[in-house]
């Protein structure tokens, strides 16, 4: 099993955010999990990735039978867990190429594999670059710094593409995005799946997922997945939005 | 997070090892007969021992400045010994294969070879420990050229019409308390002079390397490039980890004759102290340099270390078009204080200066950038622009600036930009989950930070510095 999360609970401060969570992804599975804002779909993915702040209560995070909660954060990431970022932060002055081949070599050294080369590093990045479609000099560009929306996204999908991850969480990666730029993040994930990786797909809206195909959809709602089904329950939300959960969509934060 | 920050902030220090050499050093105190016996130790002209002792007689009169953001224990000048040389040097080595190995092997650790096959290509060194330079390389490639890159003891002897000229002509002796205890006390350092419209054909560099127990370094840089010639110089400095505060009260002044150009950079690494701020090196250092017209000084200064840094590179803009360039990375961590920045003295119409200050402080460090920019009269149409941004790492650490503006030419424009910002939290959930350990995300983004002045450095040491931080980080984070 690639992913299995078991009766998870989880707290922000003093609030409890997920509420008995349960789910399990087989390798090369895409889930998609949808849900109205303050659903818990962004704590799923800071709990899982280990974020300060996103406390265990109980129950239990394995992926691929190791509990992912004994690890650091850049252990889980060596462990093939990648978390592509709603809002990706700005780093000044550290280029996205040095960025990039730091987080590529780091995660080589931990699997025991020799480190990249500069110009074989250049090489499958210039690739990567392409492929989500950003000019060249966006690898000598700061990391992230002023970038548009858009562009930070691709730049996510670039890191996936360059890191090769086996449980990918894209964390609303389609917020912001114009139809176009929305293409190229969900080819840039599409050309990923490889029947190993999994993906997990967090969004608001059906739209991306017109694109990057689930094998399954689920809905989050009050810190627990309230139905699931196949990719015809997304299209079913899209028609009745999530009103029938009888939540107002602002429940909390 | 800001725990793992402090953690990987505290950090090994490479350098802190003593070599086992025998010295001669002067018991503790200071008083004339002192400064008779260092003359006499060089071997000086009467009019340099004059000299010395003028100051010495001004400096009694004088009182430490305690104006600068930092706090520390009265120094007492009398516990303190001013000359210290390793035995060996007594009788002079005349070439590295007289020198005692131990010498050698001291700063083959510190990754200073001085065979001169063994060293960088390019780079001459002049090597100082404690109060004697040890040996200068490339001598003789340099002479070809008609550079003079000596000690300054030997300068004095050899070359004293340019000595007498040029010393204290930039910084005078009774400037400040601790220029005029430099010049009554210093013992060695480098003297370059590079003669009319030559481009010095390596860079050239000393290294400074305290050993002695209790002894303070007073070193000495006199560097005169004539007129349209180009000089790159860089200084580096490390001593070994003691529990004891120790002296470093060093003066460089450069001259910048017309069309010439001097490029000055720094990677400062004295013994910080420990964690909780004891031992380290006190840095009171004065540097300054004069740009005649149409030349330019530039400095470019990487502070890691020291328990305390004073230290305000500064330029005399004196000519017309002349320019005058400050590039300054400093890192503060555990209880080091530094309160750093220049001074740019426009007097020359259409003179140009920029000023570019990093500072980084962590743990319950301070830092300070305090800097000057005046425009004198006659300082038609002249330019500053100042940009000081500030890195916080934790919660326990401080910042100051205190910028200083003076200008009386209404033509004058000077403009100074400041900015503060912290290692985010979000900053280093990125990077760890990209899966890098919060060191190396440290490391990183203080590099990043800091990059705008590396790229002022000469090409083989912008690596250096660039470790150095990391070396400077290790640990500070976990």
């Amino acid at each position: 099993m690639m992913l299995t999360i078991k009766d998870l609970h989880a707290r922000v401060e003093d609030k409890i955010i997920l509420k008995g969570l349960n789910l399990t992804v087989k390798p090369g599975e895409v889930h998609a999990i949808m849900g109205p804002n303050g659903a818990g779909k962004s704590t799923l993915g800071y709990v899982m990735s280990g974020r300060d702040g996103y406390e265990l209560v109980s129950g239990s995070i394995e992926m691929n039978g190791e509990d992912l909660m004994e690890m650091d954060i850049e252990e889980r990431a060596q462990q093939g867990l990648f978390l592509a970022f709603q809002y990706p932060v700005e780093i000044p002055g550290v280029s996205n190429m040095e960025f990039m081949k730091e987080s590529v070599n780091a995660i080589r050294k931990a699997r025991g594999e020799e480190a990249l080369t500069a110009a074989e590093f250049l090489k499958i990045a210039k690739e990567a670059c392409k492929q989500v479609n950003l000019p060249l000099d966006f690898l000598k560009r700061g990391v992230n710094e002023g970038f548009s929306g858009g562009e930070k996204k691709r730049n996510e999908i670039m890191q996936l593409i360059l890191l090769k991850p086996k449980l990918v969480i894209l964390d609303e990666s389609d917020s912001g995005l114009d139809i176009d730029a929305l293409k190229v993040v969900a080819d840039g994930v599409n050309s990923q799946r490889d029947g190993k990786r999994s993906f997990i797909v967090v969004t608001h809206y059906q739209r991306l997922l017109d694109f990057i195909e689930p094998d399954y959809v689920h809905i989050l709602a009050d810190g627990k997945i309230v139905k699931s089904g196949g990719p015809e329950l997304a299209k079913e939300v899209e028609s009745t939005g999530y009103a029938w959960l009888g939540k107002p969509e602002e429940a909390g934060a | 997070m800001s725990e793992q920050i402090e953690k990987a902030i505290a950090r090994k220090y490479d350098a802190g090892f003593v070599s086992e050499i025998e010295s001669d050093t002067f018991p503790p105190g200071l008083d004339e007969d002192v400064i008779r016996r260092i003359s006499e130790m060089k071997n000086e002209p009467e009019w340099m021992l004059e000299w010395r002792l003028q100051a010495f007689r001004s400096w009694l009169k004088m009182k430490e400045p305690d104006w600068a953001h930092l706090g520390y224990e009265r120094i007492d000048y009398q516990s303190i010994s001013y000359y210290s040389a390793p035995k060996s040097m007594k009788d002079k080595p005349k070439s590295l294969d007289e020198v005692d190995p131990e010498l050698i092997r001291t700063y083959e650790k510190l990754g200073i070879p001085l065979h001169e096959q063994k060293m960088l290509a390019g780079v001459a060194v002049d090597a100082v420990f404690d109060s004697v330079s040890v040996v200068t390389t490339f001598r003789a490639k340099l002479e070809e050229a008609g550079v003079i890159f000596c000690p300054i003891s030997e300068a004095i002897q050899k070359y004293p019409e340019l000595v007498k000229k040029y010393l204290g002509s930039v910084v005078p002796r009774s400037d400040n308390f601790f220029a005029a205890l430099n010049c009554a006390v210093f013992t060695d350092g480098s003297f370059v002079y590079i003669p009319k419209g030559v481009r010095c054909p390596m860079e050239l560099s000393t290294y400074f390397r305290i050993n002695e127990l209790n002894t303070g370094q007073f070193e000495r840089t006199l560097i005169i490039a004539d007129e349209g010639s180009h000089v790159s110089y860089l200084e580096g400095c490390t001593a070994p980890q003691r529990d004891e505060n120790q002296l470093h009260a060093a003066v460089v002044e450069l001259v910048a004759l017309d069309d010439a150009e001097i490029k000055y950079s720094t990677v400062q690494n004295w013994y910080p102290g420990d964690e909780n701020g004891k031992g380290g090196i006190y840095n009171f250092v004065t540097k300054r340099g004069i740009a005649h017209k149409n030349s330019k000084i530039s400095w470019t200064q990487v502070e890691t270390g020291s328990a305390i840094t004073w230290k305000y590179p500064s330029c005399i803009l004196k000519g017309d078009n002349s320019v005058g360039e400050f590039y300054s990375v400093a890192l503060t961590r555990g209880r080091q204080q530094a309160d750093t920045g220049t001074k740019m003295i426009h007097l020359g119409k259409n003179t140009k200066s920029t000023i570019v200050s990093k500072g980084i402080s962590a743990g319950n460090s301070s830092n300070a950038y305090r800097g000057l920019v005046k425009m004198g009269p006659g300082a038609d149409g002249a330019r500053n622009h100042t940009e000081c941004d500030s890195l916080l790492i934790g919660d326990k650490c401080a910042a100051h600036t205190f910028p200083y503006i003076e200008s009386s030419n209404p033509s004058a424009i000077v403009e100074h930009e400041a900015t503060t910002s912290k290692v985010s939290d979000d900053q280093m959930f990125l990077c760890k989950q990209r899966g890098l350990d919060a060191e190396k995300a440290v490391s990183m983004i203080v590099n990043g930070f800091c990059k705008e002045v590396f790229k002022e450095l000469p090409m083989e040491f912008a690596v250096e510095a660039g470790k150095l931080l990391e070396i400077s980080l290790e640990g500070s984070v976990g």
